[in-house]
């Protein structure tokens, strides 16, 4: 897989091809498989997407410790915003979902993990249904969010026990825009920017889990994650570049996470989770797990 | 090398990666080294998995393992009650099984016991579903399961990977690596071979028929 987005950009435009397209070629090189079959793997991981977005929608759902569910069916219903009838309140309220499952034990694609698994799914299947894109398409952003998080991974990192939420929600807010850039019609070099946007906007950004566990703040951390994914894909698509390159802005984020310190890299020792209310709610809501068995 | 579906996956029961997808794979592994659900486990949690383990249903998902459920299994928030209604009897303890920087937070020792066969393991979850045993019996290993993997030990005995390469060759199997490590000259040789098919119980019989093997495991690939 490509270790630099600026070599996937350079291929795809030098070929007249996506950066879905590179990605697919160089993942079927690389594992000796087809890329049909890559497809498919693609399209269950899609299937289930949507299936986590439909179930967190319902809203009866709660965590294990009751800290978190029920907030994505308040944005789908409750009183209206500045977004209400846009396809930005239904990104919003899809990435509430896919977390609110995730929390309650149901089946989610970790992409790229468990605790950012709301971003993409939202952001993709959100436009794709406004916009009334089909799943073919889709499936190709997801190759290209799996290109961009590939090399996340290579260059920094994709745990928030070594690089921080940033390298959670903030690569999937980075995935998000890129691939979604492309799929409403972008130029590779559009979705790099877009990527760069997208990455730029999470720098820094803290693993604080309320008692360790995957619930307060991420469930909102999708949201807010998809959010700036959405504003990275309209910059973007309006034509904003970004003056550092791609690369350059995710060895950043890599450097980050390094510098990090360890209470702020999901050990629970620092950030919301170390506020005087983080941590009694954390003994409160740990203490009745124990009592009622999970 | 990294996959597009390592990134896009796996698909799991949530909440983490590391401490519900992960530890379920722990449960598998522990679960193929006594071959089908075990009837008593004893599972330490040490670091991490100690301390927020519950509330990451870390417990379910490692019980949902030793019963054979995958990560996705949407019976791992269930695992716990149908473990007790299937009659594994399970133990849950926190422990300590090393110090902070030597041994990994998402570690645990699993031991299990099934007829007349009884194991104990050590693995770790390392993140994103990723798994690492570490020891086995008493041996260090590092087996991370992307592979089928056959683990044994064996006399350090001339021709002995000759012959097991030519059992696994005999069946069709493609050896994809193989480390062969021993305490001294003379002393006990630990292989372990990671295999691009599945081996059958043929395969395990025949290398256990080995005079000069002591014992020897198949672990199933439990990567997405």
């Amino acid at each position: 897989m490509y270790h630099s987005l600026a070599d996937a950009i350079r291929d795809a435009e030098a070929s007249g091809k996506s950066l879905a397209h590179v990605a697919l070629e160089a993942e079927s090189r690389d594992q000796g498989r087809p890329i049909e079959e890559i497809r498919e793997a693609l399209g269950r991981a899609l299937s289930v997407m949507r299936g986590a977005v439909t179930r967190g929608l319902v809203g009866d759902l709660h965590s294990a410790s009751g800290l978190v569910g029920g907030d994505a069916a308040k944005l789908r219903e409750g009183p209206a915003g500045p977004l209400a009838g846009t396809p930005f309140r239904d990104v919003l309220a899809r990435a509430l979902a896919v977390q609110e499952v995730n929390a309650a034990m149901g089946v989610i694609v970790a992409a790229p993990t468990a605790g950012g698994a709301g971003v993409l799914p939202a952001v993709l299947t959100g436009l794709a249904d406004a916009r009334r894109i089909g799943d073919d398409a889709v499936i190709d952003a997801l190759a290209t969010a799996g290109l961009i998080g590939a090399v996340v991974a290579q260059r920094a990192s994709l745990s928030g026990a070594e690089g921080g939420c940033q390298a959670e929600t903030g690569a999937a807010a980075g995935m998000a825009a890129g691939a979604a850039t492309e799929m409403l019609g972008g130029s590779p070099s559009q979705a790099g920017h877009a990527v760069a946007l997208a990455q730029q906007g999470t720098l820094g950004l803290v693993c604080d889990p309320l008692g360790g566990l995957v619930e307060l703040p991420c469930v909102y951390r999708n949201a807010t994650g998809a959010a700036i994914a959405m504003a990275a894909i309209e910059m973007a698509l309006a034509g904003v570049t970004f003056a550092i390159p791609v690369d350059e802005v995710i060895d950043t984020m890599g450097e980050i996470g390094r510098g990090m310190d360890v209470r702020y890299r999901e050990t629970a020792g620092g950030g919301l989770a170390a506020t005087p209310t983080g941590r009694r709610l954390a003994r409160e809501r740990l203490y009745q797990i124990k009592r009622s068995g999970g | 090398m990294v996959s597009l579906l390592d990134i896009i996956g796996p698909v799991m029961v949530g909440p983490s990666s590391s401490h519900t997808a992960g530890a379920c794979r722990l449960g598998l592994l522990a679960r193929c080294l006594v071959g089908g659900t075990p009837e008593r486990a004893r599972v330490e949690l040490h670091g991490s998995f100690a301390r927020t383990g519950e509330g990451h249903g870390t417990d379910k998902a490692i019980v949902g393992g030793l019963m054979g459920f995958r990560p996705d299994d949407e019976r791992i928030r269930d695992a716990l009650g149908i473990a007790e209604r299937e009659g594994l009897d399970y133990r849950f303890e926190k422990t300590t099984l090393g110090e902070e920087n030597e041994v990994h937070p998402n570690t645990v020792r699993i031991t299990v016991e099934r007829g007349d066969r009884g194991t104990m393991m050590v693995g770790s979850s390392l993140g994103a579903g990723r798994v690492l045993v570490t020891e086995i019996d008493g041996y260090p290993v590092e087996v991370t399961a992307n592979y089928h993997t056959i683990v044994l030990v064996a006399e350090d005995i001339p021709g002995s990977v000759a012959r097991i390469a030519t059992i696994l060759a005999e069946d069709g199997i493609n050896i994809a690596t193989l480390r062969l490590t021993r305490k001294a000259r003379g002393g006990d040789a630990f292989m372990v071979i990671e295999v691009d098919e599945a081996p059958d119980e043929k395969v395990s019989a025949d290398i256990d028929a080995l005079p000069w093997v002591r014992w020897v495991y198949r672990l199933d690939k439990v990567s997405a």
